[in-house]
């Protein structure tokens, strides 16, 4: 065992799961150590609620599965933190909003029960904004998420990213190894980008939808956030998987992502998209982009230009069809079965329902309730949403030619590093442009990532992009692996939690 | 040819009529969740997460219900599409976990088809008419509001919630209350032909949606109201009527018919407006994200066609001709699944026991289950019971009238026993003298006893008046306690009367 808890925090998925198998340690001590972790973390605002007896009962019973020589599992004694969108049967599931405040569900989600079935535990239930629409985790009813990091003499709160601010913020500061995330527009690559981690989100289809709190259906994606490609890769394969009770689930086997990791890019062809210099982007980031090209013609891949020519109207395009399927979504909280009912002396049926979401309901899920119910509206469908869609189609249609000339796509995660909360709270625009490098690859359902590069001049991460093929999440993952191994990126937030 | 007409004071005005039924789809399952579909179980206990619209909660299509619609676009000759669509049609509602109904409306699985309705002279359809039906689609029921459980309270019954319907969706083609309720009726029998669903209109299983709207004959189309939700052939012809005869009113005063929803009141036999236009929801429908297009393959579709029965027009068509029935006689045994089930099996029995073709027994058999075995068994009332009632010892029976071992009256007699008693009909026959005399030497002993009583009419039977041959026979008849065979009677007559 090491000497102490600090070290066993310090671990990943892969030397957490080695070591237990190997006896190095228990489980049980890890789970402890993180447990202890989380408990001192509070500061942080990374969960919504602890469960460390869940993650015992998961670390004790590795324990027990080695003593019997079992196998362990993928994930064998790995206590993980899972993103609050995704439901876990008695625990409860908030989407950080206040209207299913102390909603406990009867059920466990796909993925959170294939993470379970491989071997890990729960730690808590993660912040992030609230039904994950942010981008920069303000929008939680249960308070805003502090990333671990702060730009360089200063002492500002500084966003985590969103809408996943909670799981990065966990796994930046060391309380979790790894934790799940969902990404419908970004939010698991940006808040990736902005704490120095890593973070996939797979092909559309690849992880079950089913439990997990729905914002848009058709680019709602689970992924794993962690600090290193390699137990990225480890992760999702414990998430992924065809799941017959979503329709939307993809019907292929699950490919073993983490024995075939291979940073040796000879001969594959790396797309730089010339769209994605857009103005209003960091010199920092351009640089770093400048870099990453670098390292992969370093890893023996040839970098062509691609051209994306639709990429300027994908934003514009996703905040359509995002909140119009949300403002459907979002119909069933409704004060009738489960969740917040606010019934006002005398009220009807529609006086509960508006008294409820009125209620339950943040400001910025009513700002895309309301836009969504808007562009669906008799009138403005045709000239919003069906225009939306055939951007969205243009903007896939760009990504298969694209994909004609090369492997990958290299790309910035974000415009810009982290911000200080709070300043971005009046612009919702500037907000959302913090999506606009991530938000083309949700549209076309493409696995894309986000690694750490380097850090700015303010000592603030950095994480570059790689989109791959449809199904060809290996491909992204041996693309960021490649870039893991050149950037060196082991820049750690101080503690000051 | 007649047509309907609402006379109005001032004039004649036509009624132009398109229904749209729902139909629950028969599935064990609902549309989308594996909740069960059984009718009338205990409030909220066939209700899935799905159902409920708990978070995180998703539909996967049953595979069932869409074979059903498919069936059932085929039965009605309808184009069936390869690739349909599930739209969201959003509204809030108690009833409406969700939020919104899963529907088709952009891109529905079955489209223009069409039902042939017959010419009923009594019901006032002088000549037989295609009724064009614009499509079906298949969507999602709503849940059962429930306020007389408590003082100030409404309380909220899912079981009904999510289980498949299909809307079938006609042509504004009808144009009198007799048309639309013979379309609603041959609708049904092809729904239950097909076992799409069971038509049970009393249990909600179908209901329909009345569009009525009245113009000058050979005018435009006027204004529609649609009334909701009417759920029998009698009330959906009565709402045509009052419908019709309000709007020619409205007009005629000089007002406009309002287009608007109206509900239908049982206990008046009137309509009332529901929500006016200006009130109409905005449902925002959409594509649903947690479901991909339906794409049915050709094996799927082949395997549907395959597995249809005969449908009412063929297998009445084929009574016709096939088996010699009469039209009202193929037309009666056709109309329900029960009739001609009962008829077929009836028949395949009694052809087994006489040995004859189908065609040489067919109308016999018709006969019988149409007008003679209905009779007996409603003359004995609650004495009968049905369950002896098989076709086995209907054959019999019919095959001993066949062989002219008993009468038709005697067939009716044993029939009665059998009903009564479950005793084997060849067994009453013997033990309680209900046969027939065929025996020539009785009969002719018989006869020749008549005609030496009756020389002065058998006189003037063989001066040519004719008629007197039934006298003969009556009399033969009586004196053979009414069990001699009447063929065996007539040629011994004819031969001894010359």
């Amino acid at each position: 065992m090491p000497e102490n808890a600090n070290e066993l925090t310090n671990l990943g998925i892969k030397a957490i799961r080695d070591g237990v198998a190997g006896g190095e340690f228990t489980a049980r001590e890890v789970a402890e150590a993180f447990n202890a972790a989380v408990a001192s973390a509070s500061e942080l605002n990374a969960f919504i609620v602890t469960t460390p007896d869940h993650a015992l009962a998961a670390a004790d019973a590795t324990d027990a599965k080695r003593a019997r020589g079992e196998d362990l599992g993928k994930m064998g004694g790995v206590p993980i933190g899972m993103k609050d969108l995704f439901a876990t049967k008695g625990v409860q599931t908030t989407a950080a909003s206040h209207i299913l405040e102390g909603f406990k569900p009867q059920y466990e989600s796909t993925v959170s029960q294939k993470l379970w079935d491989a071997g890990a535990g729960m730690l808590g239930k993660l912040n992030l904004d609230q039904f994950a629409m942010g981008s920069s985790n303000e929008t939680s009813y249960f308070g805003n998420v502090n990333s671990p990091w702060k730009k360089d003499g200063t002492n500002a709160a500084m966003s985590p990213g969103g809408s996943s601010g909670g799981s990065s913020s966990a796994v930046a500061a060391r309380i979790a190894p790894a934790v799940t995330g969902t990404d419908t527009g970004g939010s698991i690559r940006q808040p990736a980008a902005f704490t120095g981690i890593c973070g996939i989100k797979p092909t559309y289809g690849r992880c079950s939808r089913w439990g997990v709190v729905a914002f848009a259906s058709s680019l709602d994606q689970a992924g794993p956030m962690a600090r290193s490609v390699e137990d990225c890769a480890i992760m999702l394969e414990a998430m992924a998987g065809f799941d017959p009770k979503d329709a939307t689930s993809l019907e292929m086997d699950v490919p073993n992502w983490e024995a075939a990791l291979d940073a040796d890019l000879t001969g594959k062809k790396i797309g730089i998209p010339r769209e994605y210099r857009m103005e209003g982007t960091d010199r920092a980031i351009l640089d770093s982009w400048e870099q990453g090209k670098a390292m992969l013609r370093d890893a023996g891949a040839e970098i062509v230009d691609v051209s994306l020519p639709h990429t300027k109207y994908a934003l514009p395009a996703y905040y359509i069809i995002a909140p119009a399927e949300a403002s459907s979504n979002l119909a069933r909280y409704d004060g009738v079965r489960y969740g917040l009912r606010d019934l006002p002396e005398g009220a009807g049926l529609q006086d509960m329902y508006a008294a409820t979401r009125a209620a339950g309901f943040g400001d910025e899920v009513k700002r895309r309730v309301l836009i969504g119910t808007y562009v669906l509206s008799a009138g403005f469908y045709d000239a919003y949403y069906t225009q939306a869609q055939k951007i969205r189609t243009l903007v896939a249609q760009d990504f298969e030619k694209a994909f004609e000339a090369c492997d990958v796509i290299l790309a910035p995660t974000t415009p810009t590093a982290s911000f200080p909360l709070g300043s971005l709270n009046d612009d919702p625009l500037t907000m959302y442009l913090n999506d606009v490098f991530a938000v083309p690859a949700s549209l076309a359902g493409l696995p894309a990532m986000s690694v750490p590069a380097t850090v700015n001049s303010d000592g603030l991460p950095l994480g570059l992009q790689i989109v791959g093929k449809p199904f060809d999440e290996q491909g992204v993952l041996n693309a960021g692996l490649a870039i893991e191994q050149r950037a060196g990126f082991d820049a750690k937030p101080e503690k000051w939690w | 040819m007649t047509s309907y007409r609402i006379q109005g004071a001032k004039g004649e005005w036509e009624v132009v009529i398109g229904l749209e039924v729902h139909a629950q789809v028969t599935s064990n399952a609902k549309l989308f969740s594996g909740a069960s579909t059984a009718f009338g179980a205990e409030p909220n206990t066939q209700v899935s997460l799905v159902d409920a619209a708990m978070p995180g909660m998703l539909p996967v299509p049953n595979r069932e219900c869409i074979r059903q619609a498919v069936r059932t676009g085929m039965a009605i000759e309808a184009q069936i599409n390869k690739w349909s669509r599930f739209d969201r049609k959003n509204y809030f509602y108690a009833d409406l976990p969700q939020g919104y109904q899963i529907s088709q409306l952009y891109h529905p699985i079955v489209g223009e088809g069409q039902l042939l309705i017959e010419a009923d002279e009594k019901a006032g359809i002088p000549e037989d008419k295609i009724i064009g039906i614009e499509r079906i689609h298949v969507e999602q029921d709503a849940g059962k509001l429930m306020h007389d459980q408590h003082p100030t309270m409404s309380y909220v019954d899912l079981n009904r919630t999510g289980i498949a319907l299909m809307e079938i969706v006609s042509k504004p083609d009808m144009r009198s209350p007799a048309e639309a309720g013979a379309y609603v009726r041959k609708l049904r029998s092809i729904l239950r032909y097909v076992g799409s669903c069971d038509g049970n209109m009393e249990e909600g299983s179908m209901r329909a949606d009345v569009n009525v709207s009245v113009r000058r004959p050979g005018e435009e189309f006027g204004t529609r109201t649609e009334t909701k939700n009417v759920n029998s052939v009698r009330f959906v012809m009565q709402v045509i009527e009052y419908e019709a005869n309000r709007q020619v009113d409205v007009i005629e005063n000089g007002g406009t018919v309002d287009q608007e929803t109206r509900l239908f009141d049982v206990a008046t036999g009137t309509t009332r407006t529901m929500r006016s236009k200006e009130d109409a929801h905005d449902y925002r429908y959409f594509p649903d994200p947690d479901l991909l297009p339906l794409e049915l393959e050709d094996s799927f579709l082949e395997d549907c066609r395959a597995s249809l029965p005969e449908l009412p027009d063929a297998k009445r068509a084929r009574y016709e001709s096939q088996l010699g029935l009469t039209p009202y006689n193929a037309r009666e045994l056709t109309a329900e699944v029960e009739t001609f089930g009962r008829f077929e099996t009836l028949l395949a029995a009694t052809v087994a026991k006489i040995g004859k073709p189908e065609a040489e027994v067919a109308t016999q058999v018709a006969n019988w289950a149409l007008s003679v075995a209905p009779g007996v068994v409603k003359s004995l009332g609650e004495e009968a019971n049905i369950a002896n009632a098989t076709a086995e010892a209907q054959a019999s029976i019919l095959a001993m009238q066949d062989k002219g071992e008993i009468s038709g009256g005697q067939a009716k007699e044993i029939y009665e026993i059998v009903l009564r008693t479950g005793r084997d009909p060849q067994e009453i026959a013997d033990t309680e003298g209900l046969k027939q005399v065929s025996d020539t030497g009785a009969i002719e002993a018989a006869i020749d006893e008549i005609i030496a009583n009756n020389t002065d009419k058998v006189e003037e039977y063989r001066g040519g008046k004719d008629k007197l041959f039934g006298f003969f026979v009556g009399q033969t008849m009586k004196a053979m306690q009414g069990k001699a065979n009447p063929a065996v009677v007539n040629q011994l007559l004819k031969d001894k009367l010359g």
